[in-house]
């Protein structure tokens, strides 16, 4: 009987693809120089140690090399990326006062209604800048601090604690697209959360891409106070445009003594979109920071958050799922750093590869001399949906120390013939059966994911029957 | 006639497994297909569920008056056929419970109850003595083998097709679960639903009436009696079946 080539479709984008009409009050030109960060950081009013914090930042981008070990960047010239596009309203704090167009956006990509069900606070960001940031009251109270980057600098009382952190963890000095990042970052959230206050339901940060040709290079920030406990989401999208769109967001996390922190993201840029972001956590003794990380889309990424595990007993817990179609070539995985004694590491991925699309898993698990009784786990797991499509596996491991439990377990496969007519003989069509078999590889995994992105997943592999998720 | 087929000629990887087998199953019929190792019959089953790595090069196959020769495996399940595999496949993920009801959907092309459905559930796989935990699981993930067997009998209960296959359901099973599996089937037979039983083991068969015993050998049928053929294969084998000339 000959075969039918049924396959699993690709990620529903329309919602995402509809585009407003670029509308800004203000941009730069293209390309990268001296006169264009200045021009930014003049239309951004920035004080004079971050004027002076970009300009470093641009000298060490000129001179720091390309990478060269991953997926190729050829198609990306900063000569045509717009660093800077202020959209056409200030930041509120109520969705009626934001601009039809842009409002219409978020709703349709369900924020505002995600925000009044189930999140403290929202952060919504499009193009260079944030158009709404808002927090519940009662999270106010407890002396939770919500609010976009630039807001957070100015403030006489967090300005100090901001600039006291701000690329501390992550300088510029760490690789090109960091350093770039250093020079024209504009938008993100800032987050503190108190001693001993935790935030009972997730705040959400949504950073949106319209503008064709342009980077977004907003800057995340959270700092938990001792004992702390917070669950952030971020999310991001773009529609699709026939030239290069960048993105090199910067996240640091810094988790103090018992603080809990679990940072979700759901990443659907757009394939045309050069996504090269730097995450990292700074754990200190008896914390923990969860990682739950689902990358869908851009036509390239670079993505490896990291954790620094600095205190004794400290966690990290790393949860991801990547998906590559066609022309995406998506590099991810994660980091982590075992600094002192009795730190524990889980790092747990799967990556689906369809379309000739390429997925490569690479970590780095490093143990430095002093940590004894430690603990890290890494499995990835892949699955290639046909014979064009790519996955592969670059685990590195550096021990320094005798006394700790580490495990390492890879595997890739493909959709069993077999399984695909066991689930056929059960009446279920063939398409059905391999979006089956694909959606229980990627469920424990994706019961992970915020619930209110449940609709995410369900775009990634197309179900036609009910219930098929176990 | 339930099942009707002509004439089958069967490859695999270019290797002619089954040439000129012919087999009729009415409805209501309890048939028993035996046969030494290697001799094709688990090919002759998955040949007639439909699976793509077995090739009919000639012949056909009819079932409940639709030809089905090159039908897709999940319209022949539509269509009231199942079959109980001698290895269930594993698929994470996927629990019992939302993949039965998923396939009793498909097959049925009705949406279920859901309240109905789960306790329909819980009293087939009572009778079939398995832990209520099992729904949950992912879909004989981790299940032992007389757990998977019986995961594919109480696939058959709650799917209710017209022609149940079992191929070599009670084989690798301990005494009580054979009794268990036996069982369920004798609860699913009635009088309007028929049964192929592959087998090497006779306990299965203890509560059915047995209406046809066939004996595939060479890639084809080469005997068919009534249930007193067992007791003779039993006692003298295939080959001294095939050199006595009962063939």
């Amino acid at each position: 009987m000959e075969r039918k080539k049924t396959m699993v479709r690709d990620i529903d984008r329309t919602v995402y693809d509809i585009k407003d009409k670029v509308n800004p009050s203000y941009q730069v030109r293209e390309g990268l120089t001296a006169e264009i960060v200045g021009e930014i950081s003049k239309a951004k009013n920035d004080p004079a140690w971050m004027r002076d914090f970009r300009l470093k930042s641009l000298e060490i981008y000129n001179e720091l090399p390309m990478p060269g070990w991953g997926p190729s960047l050829d198609g990306l010239h900063m000569d045509d990326i717009v660093t800077y596009i202020r959209p056409n309203t200030p930041m509120r704090g109520n969705w009626a006062q934001v601009p039809d167009d842009i409002k219409n956006t978020f709703e349709r990509l369900g924020i505002p209604e995600a925000e009044r069900k189930s999140l403290a606070g929202v952060g919504a960001q499009y193009d260079s800048e944030v158009v709404y940031h808002n927090v519940r009251e009662e999270v106010r109270r407890q002396g939770v601090v919500y609010t976009d980057m630039e807001s957070a600098i100015r403030d006489p009382k967090y300005g100090p604690m901001v600039k006291g952190h701000f690329m501390k963890l992550v300088p510029p000095t760490d690789h090109k697209f960091v350093a770039l990042h250093g020079a024209v970052w504009s938008g993100g959230s800032f987050v503190y959360v108190p001693p001993h206050v935790k935030v009972s339901i997730p705040l959400q940060s949504y950073f949106r891409l319209n503008a064709p040709g342009a980077g977004q290079f907003e800057h995340t920030l959270i700092i938990l106070g001792e004992g702390a406990d917070l669950h952030f989401i971020e999310g991001c999208s773009a529609p699709k445009y026939n030239v290069a769109n960048l993105h090199a967001g910067c996240v640091e996390l810094y988790v103090a003594k018992g603080a809990h922190l679990r940072y979700s993201t759901i990443e659907n840029w757009s394939k045309n979109m050069y996504n090269l972001n730097t995450k990292r956590a700074l754990v200190e003794e008896g914390g923990t920071v969860e990682w739950v990380s689902g990358s869908f889309g851009s036509h390239v990424s670079y993505l490896y958050p990291m954790s620094i595990l600095k205190g004794e007993n400290s966690r990290m817990e790393f949860t991801g799922i990547t998906f590559a179609g066609k022309g995406q070539n998506l590099d991810t995985g994660a980091k982590v750093v075992h600094a002192a004694p009795h730190t524990y590491s889980n790092i747990s991925t799967k990556s689906i590869s369809k379309d000739g699309g390429v997925c490569t898993y690479r970590s780095s698990v490093e143990i430095l001399p002093q940590s004894y009784g430690c603990k890290s786990s890494v499995s990835c797991e892949s699955l290639m949906l046909d014979d064009r499509s790519r996955s592969d596996t670059v685990p590195a491991m550096d021990i320094r120390n005798d006394d700790v439990d580490v495990g390492h377990e890879a595997k890739i496969g493909r959709i069993s013939d077999d399984a695909i007519f066991y689930l056929m003989s059960r009446g279920i069509s063939e398409e059905d059966a391999r979006a089956m078999i694909v959606t229980g590889f990627a469920e424990p995994i994706a019961k992970e994911l915020p619930v209110e992105y449940a609709v995410e997943m369900n775009n990634l592999i197309k179900l036609e029957m009910e219930g098929a998720i176990g | 006639m339930l099942l009707e087929v002509k004439d089958l000629k069967v490859s695999v990887d270019g290797a002619v497994i089954l040439d000129g087998l012919n087999l009729n199953v009415g409805r209501g019929e309890t048939h028993v297909l035996m046969g030494p190792n290697g001799a094709g019959k688990s090919t002759l089953v998955n040949t007639i569920m439909g699976h793509p790595a077995y090739k009919v090069e000639r012949g056909s196959i009819r079932f409940d008056g639709k030809d089905i020769t090159h039908a897709p495996a999940n319209e022949r399940a539509k269509a009231g056929l199942f079959l109980s595999f001698q290895s269930p496949e594993e698929v994470p993920g996927v629990t019992l419970e939302n993949f039965m009801r998923t396939s009793r959907v498909a097959v049925t092309g009705k949406p279920v109850r859901l309240f109905a459905y789960k306790r329909e559930l819980k009293e087939k796989m009572d009778g079939l003595a398995m832990d209520g935990e099992y729904a949950s699981r992912y879909l004989n993930v981790g299940f032992s083998g007389g757990e998977k067997k019986k995961s594919e009998i109480l696939q058959m209960l709650m799917l209710n097709p017209k022609l149940a296959i079992l191929d070599e359901t009670d084989s690798g099973l301990d005494v009580d679960a054979v009794k268990i599996v036996s069982q369920g089937v004798e609860k699913f037979k009635n009088p309007e639903n028929s049964l192929l039983i592959i087998t090497h083991n006779t306990k299965i068969l203890e509560f059915l009436k047995v209406n046809y015993v066939h004996v595939l050998m060479d890639g084809k049928i080469v005997k068919t009696g009534d249930s007193g053929l067992i007791d003779r294969i039993n006692e003298s084998g295939f080959q001294q079946l095939a050199a006595s000339g009962a063939v």
